[in-house]
């Protein structure tokens, strides 16, 4: 047999494309997808139907338009869509920067899905939960490693939902102290995650926005001009979105404190960082992780997910209750915080993706997070130097290392092909990869952020730089040949946007499409 | 046990392959790891070695999880009665099977071009959940019941320009500790007062508390306490002559057999997922949906993302994008509504899932099944000399208020005895409703067997 000649560049792939119907148009009257228990006999011989004692106007009159389909086809129907979804551990995951995509090791699945975990009711007598809270516990201990900070809550359910805990604190603080309304204004930076701003907003903050200078960093001298006695807080990420770590953070944060305010650190993706450099001795008064981005919780197409919220002692008794604590060898729970915000999530949190990263750091141990980081930033710094050698790529400000992500530009080819950052994310889709443009505004023109993590090896690698480089070929040859992309997705591109602006055309649900298209059909 | 091999390469981290990193560093042109973070200063580079134990190979670890989680007793092995906001339900097998697929679990915010299965499924579980709640508008979920109406609550207060809100005397008091965080500073809470007797709405109270000042009038069905607010359609009316809005938190295991708000007037429905098919997660399960009428004024008051259908550039095909995608944190940063990031995406499949599993008769049968488990429960414990089962007189539905004043003996003693015997009592009261003395809420699902009940009964006859 002649050998099979293997030796495209590029991967020749098709995503799933099974052309599934919308669920409803599954519906066969009678079908039944599961049986529920019933009562036994003997109940409903003691309290009849149990239903009838409703008020009248109380009883469900119309059923609920629910489809009625069989088990297999219900099973059917989702896995189909399951595989045109392209989860991470089916691709080299690097193209949505920011997210932090790395491997979700299997053995922690394993243990999320025991009932010792699964079947815990959260108000168990803490005496029956001495495992769960045992482990979450040691995990406080570690993140104190990792940041430096005293204290940590783990029941923020996602990074938004720290940082609204965070902006909690500050006003919390500051009412402590009685500056509550003479303190009202929050600093953040353009590059940083929209939530800080957003979160920050929603505790009734006034934003200060800082814009970088001409190498990529925060101004200082615009920070300094900022603070003031209205100055309640400041909130960052150091690197910001641009990979560019800010050398002069320890006088940020300085600068804050001599206004009074208090400094807040976005370590949602601390993946360049752990066993590296501390939130503490950058001088800041709290900070939080996301379990799903450094440490690997699954992102579950969005959650649940979790945030590790860490606080100095100074800010210990405005957390979020109920904290857990030990007790020689007991674990307790302790609600009676002075000055708690309250609660943020219900109960403990999401913990199962405590237990999931708890179990990621005991596979790692000291040592390995450092490898993590050193990994994540050598990936980076080698995706950046070959992405800079495409055609049309490039990547503003300071020249130099970066760390674990990068926040590239296409300026130079759109301006050269009219093609755009959405269109080679669509044309990125038919090899097979995931492609983030970045969050808005578009500070940065045409723009896409990468990161790589620790999770790709350097043939992974090549393979996604291999990709960008033949589609910015492509837009140099055959431009529309990009600009109609996608062709191997499980769809073509939606080309019509006015059915997502129009209040005459959306439909968010299937309901609202079949009255707003009953017209037309 | 710890992994010798963890110093060369780990199996989480391909690129630890010394040849490979080496390879790597003289390409970008860096002679070490370390010059690679040259750009933080000396003094904030971290000296030391982190105190965390050393790694653990697979095996090993393993065993360290069996061993540490063996140490909780769960809910499978006991008969639980516990509930108050994270219930025991029956959870069919396919919804496990869909949310541990790895192509879902580990999938995050793609475009709809890599992940069109999940803008699908999403869109669904939407659509889905609106037939239940009757209303054309759901949003993909928050992170619980209690984020859901405190949003609701927000959306009100926008639509109204208003800045109070009146909520029930009855709520969860961890619930009521998430909105009232979330609502301040600029919203103010109001109690509204409840009948001794029943537990209901005081109509006379809500008279008096509503104003031109009241953005929204919210209270539950059923209620955290377990009884059914019967007067709701009063309730709406006064909010409605204030010009308030009207927002209801549901449980939806009630809705194949109670009337969806919607019905009823509601303007806002909120409520939990978790129980669609959700384990309980030591309350990680929890997830709350938005619902409302398809009005301008209300879908772009939304902070969540709604995920709305569309065609292509190909008949026959459906595409899904983003509605109003304008409204949202995410393209406004502070002037979005709210903010909106990572929720509960996972949960919300996954009652998709569910609500396709059970269908109408489904529903409807979960519901009755628990009313009469419910309500077997109730005539039972009442029997117990000095136990009043339910508290309060009215309807319940899947949990009522068992008062143990008569026994002589605290709530907290009472769970211990039962401990003991393999029972997970009612959540206690005393604390959180101190004005109904020694009194536990006591959640009766689909999952409890008559035997379930019976032993109970016995155990608590017994002390």
């Amino acid at each position: 047999m002649k050998g099979i000649i293997r030796n495209q560049k590029v991967r020749n792939f098709h995503q799933a494309k099974w052309d599934e119907p919308i669920i409803f148009e599954l519906h066969q009257e009678g079908e039944r997808g599961v049986i529920p228990p019933h009562a036994e006999q003997d109940i409903t011989e003691s309290v009849g139907d149990g239903v009838s004692v409703l008020p009248e106007a109380l009883q469900r009159k119309a059923d609920p338009k629910l489809p009625e389909i069989s088990q297999n086809r219900v099973l059917r129907h989702y896995l189909r869509l399951s595989q045109e979804t392209l989860g991470a551990a089916f691709n080299v995951e690097i193209g949505q920067g920011t997210c932090t995509m790395k491997y979700s090791p299997k053995i922690n699945e394993v243990y999320a899905a025991s009932p010792k975990v699964t079947a815990l009711h959260p108000k168990q007598d803490d005496a029956t939960v001495q495992g769960m809270l045992e482990v979450i516990h040691n995990l406080d201990l570690y993140m104190r490693e990792i940041s430096g900070m005293d204290y940590f809550s783990f029941q923020p359910g996602s990074g938004t939902q720290s940082l609204f805990a965070m902006a909690s604190i500050v006003r919390a603080y500051h009412e402590a102290n009685g500056e509550a309304d003479q303190r009202d204004e929050i600093i953040t930076t353009i590059f940083s995650h929209p939530s800080q701003a957003a979160t920050a907003a929603v505790k009734g903050y006034k934003i200060i926005t800082l814009y970088p200078d001409e190498d990529g960093f925060p101004d200082i001298d615009k920070l300094k001009a900022a603070v003031s006695e209205r100055t309640a807080g400041f909130v960052v990420a150091n690197p910001e979105d641009t990979g560019i770590y800010n050398a002069k953070i320890k006088e940020f944060t300085k600068i804050v404190h001599d206004a009074g305010g208090i400094c807040y650190y976005d370590q949602a993706n601390a993946n360049g960082l752990l066993g590296i450099t501390r939130a503490k001795e950058a001088g800041f008064d709290m900070c939080f992780f996301n379990l799903h981005k450094t440490f690997s919780t699954p992102h579950a197409c969005g959650g649940p997910a979790a945030g590790a919220l860490g606080v100095t002692d100074q800010l210990k008794p405005f957390l979020p209750g109920p904290i857990v604590e030990k007790d020689g060898d007991t674990y307790t729970l302790n609600d009676d915080l002075e000055h708690s915000i309250g609660k943020v999530r219900s109960y403990h949190g999401v913990p199962q993706n405590i237990l999931r990263a708890y179990a990621w750091i005991r596979a790692l141990g000291a040592k390995g997070l450092k490898q993590v980081a050193e990994t994540a930033v050598l990936n980076n710094n080698y995706l950046y130097h070959e992405i800079l050698k495409i055609k049309g790529a490039g990547a503003p400000y300071i020249k130099g290392k970066r760390l674990e992500q990068v926040r590239y530009s296409w300026e130079k080819l759109y301006q050269d092909t009219g093609v755009t950052t959405e269109d080679i994310s669509r044309r990125m889709a038919d090899f097979g990869h995931q492609y983030w443009t970045s969050h808005h505004p578009f500070v940065v023109p045409q723009p896409f952020t990468l990161e790589p993590t620790e999770s790709y090896s350097k043939t992974d690698l090549d393979e996604y730089i291999a990709s960008l480089t033949h589609i910015a070929n492509e837009a140099y040859t055959d431009p529309e040949k990009v600009k109609s992309a996608p062709y191997n997705s499980s769809i073509h591109a939606v080309v019509d946007q006015s059915p997502f602006e129009d209040p005459n055309k959306w439909a968010v649900t299937w309901r609202a499409y079949l009255k707003k298209t009953k017209a037309s059909n | 046990m710890t992994n010798s091999k963890v110093d060369s390469a780990h199996p989480y981290i391909p690129n630890t392959v010394p040849e490979v990193r080496d390879a790597m560093l003289k390409q970008i042109g860096a002679e070490s790891v370390e010059e690679l973070f040259s750009a933080i200063p000396d003094e904030l580079i971290y000296k030391k070695e982190m105190a965390i134990p050393e790694a653990l190979a697979e095996f090993d670890l393993s065993k360290h999880l069996e061993r540490t989680l063996n140490k909780n007793t769960s809910t499978k092995d006991v008969i639980s009665f516990l509930g108050g906001g994270c219930w025991e339900h029956f959870v069919p097998a396919v919804c496990d099977e869909v949310n541990s697929r790895a192509e879902f679990l580990t999938a995050y915010a793609g475009d709809e071009y890599e992940d069109h299965g999940r803008f699908q499924v999403l869109f669904e579980y939407q659509s889905l959940v609106a037939e239940l709640v009757d209303m054309d508008v759901v949003n993909v979920p928050t992170f619980d019941w209690a984020q859901a109406a405190a949003t609701s609550i927000r959306m009100a207060s926008r639509i109204t320009g208003r800045k109070e809100a009146l909520v029930p005397k009855t709520i969860s008091p961890d619930r009521l500790k998430i909105i009232k965080n979330y609502c301040s500073p600029d919203i103010q809470l109001t109690f509204v007062d409840y009948d001794e007797a029943t537990g209901k709405m005081d109509l006379a109270d809500l008279q008096r508390k509503l104003s031109a000042d009241v953005a929204a009038v919210y209270f539950e069905n059923p209620s955290y306490l377990g009884f059914i607010e019967t007067a709701c359609k009063e309730i709406n009316e006064l909010a409605k002559q204030h010009a308030a809005i009207t927002i209801v938190g549901v449980d939806p295991s009630s809705l194949g057999i109670m009337e969806p708000p919607s019905r009823y007037g509601a303007d806002i429905v909120c409520g939990e997922l978790q129980p669609l098919g959700i384990h309980m997660n030591y309350g990680g399960g929890l997830s709350g949906f938005i619902a409302t009428r398809d009005e301008v004024k209300f879908v772009e008051e939304f902070p969540s993302r709604l995920f709305g259908v569309a065609p292509t550039s190909v008949e026959g095909e459906y595409g899904f994008g983003d509605v109003l995608y304008e409204r949202t944190s995410m393209a406004q940063r502070e002037k979005g509504k709210e903010s909106v990031g990572t929720q509960t995406s996972m949960w919300a499949i996954t009652a998709g899932v569910y609500l396709a599993l059970m269908g109408p008769n489904g529903m409807k049968e979960l519901g009755t099944t628990i009313m009469q488990k419910s309500q077997y429960a109730v005539q039972q414990l009442d029997k117990i000399e000095g136990i009043t089962a339910s508290h309060f007189k009215g309807i319940n539905f899947k949990e009522f208020v068992v008062d143990f004043n008569g026994t002589g003996k605290t709530v907290k003693e009472v769970n211990e005895k039962l401990r003991e015997k393999g029972i997970f009592g009612g959540i206690d009261l005393s604390e959180e409703f101190p004005e109904l003395g020694q009194a536990a809420l006591y959640c009766v699902t689909e999952v409890h067997s008559k035997a379930d009940i019976d032993q109970l009964v016995e155990a608590l006859q017994s002390l």
